[in-house]
């Protein structure tokens, strides 16, 4: 049981570094959105495995849940505020 | 051609930085631990009129830091509205999204009731319960509804301040009674964090739904309140 708990935390953690990895990386605003969303859910898991159910909640409802909503509206904003002026966001946002 | 900024001092910069990071991992690891706070508040835990050990902590032994906690959202708001009227919100939900959206609404409430009332001895508290409920507003502003179910905006900033005024004042009150700053009477204790707790969840729900709307709040009427 505390093998398949390890390989699961190994598992949980690994994932946790890639996401964020891939999160901080991304070029799209909208994709790194929900790539921080996905992030912080993780997050939360890891916070209830090391037994810390208060930040676990905090995490999942204010961390993933709030801030990613709010992040979303923002990425809308940006971009819809960026595509209306003229073309030259189009090769900034080029890779 | 070497530019100095890019190729020198930011890399020597996060050297340094990274040298700094690993030698203070260092000496935390083989210092020797001391008398730990931890030990301490946990021992007190009973006195504090709560017997979670986290809200204990939050709201009896750290109040103050809770309290300045209340203000740093007042002021994300208030930067938030400083920065002009809310754009016009989603188009009105069509009726399946809007049958689940009132079905959740109040259940989000009743939630964030109990989230709570829970605080006192299990996981939970304000910001938890808060957040429930300033992601029932989030829920109102998808389905189209333009002020997020917020009332007016006179009672939406008695609404947002409502966390920071009744702590402050509480704290007030008790340095009038001969207490401490936020330093609860024992007997007290239990009603006064519960009362503080009320208020900063209708604050901070009301905090995270109006920052969700990205500006002020516009003169439109509203249809319906969630807090």
């Amino acid at each position: 049981m505390s093998a398949l708990l390890t390989v699961f935390d190994l598992l949980l953690t690994l994932t946790l570094l890639g996401l964020a990895l891939v999160t901080v990386t991304s070029r799209e605003p909208r994709r790194a959105v929900i790539l921080f969303i996905a992030f912080g859910l993780l997050l939360a898991l890891v916070w209830a495995r090391l037994r810390a159910p208060d930040l676990a909640l905090a995490e999942a409802a204010i961390g993933a849940g709030l801030s990613g909503a709010l992040m979303l509206a923002a990425a809308r904003r940006a971009s819809g505020r960026k595509t209306s002026p003229a073309e030259e966001s189009d090769t900034e946002d080029a890779p | 051609m070497i530019r100095p900024l890019e190729h020198i001092i930011i890399p020597i910069g996060l050297i340094a930085v990274g040298g700094l990071l690993g030698w203070s991992f260092f000496l935390a690891v083989t210092g020797d631990t001391g008398e730990r706070l931890a030990a301490v508040a946990l021992a007190r835990v009973p006195d504090s009129g709560v017997s979670n050990p986290v809200t204990s902590v939050l709201l009896n032994f750290r109040a103050y830091d809770t309290l300045l906690e209340f203000a740093v959202l007042l002021a994300a708001l208030l930067g938030i509205w400083s920065l002009g009227a809310a754009d016009t919100g989603f188009q009105p939900a069509a009726s399946v999204l809007d049958g689940m959206v009132a079905g959740f609404v109040p259940l989000l409430i009743l939630s964030a009731g109990y989230m709570l009332w829970v605080g006192a001895y299990a996981p939970g508290g304000a910001f938890q319960a808060g957040a429930l409920l300033g992601s029932a507003g989030v829920m109102l502003a998808l389905a189209g509804h333009r002020n997020a179910g917020l009332p007016s905006e006179g009672r939406l900033r008695i609404l947002v301040a409502l966390g920071v005024f009744v702590c402050a004042m509480t704290g007030l009150l008790l340095m009038v009674a001969g207490d401490g700053f936020l330093t609860y009477p024992p007997g007290l204790a239990k009603w006064l964090i519960l009362l503080i707790e009320t208020a900063a969840t209708l604050a901070i729900g009301a905090t995270l739904a109006a920052a969700y709307l990205g500006g002020r709040p516009t003169a439109h009427p509203t249809s319906g309140e969630t807090t």
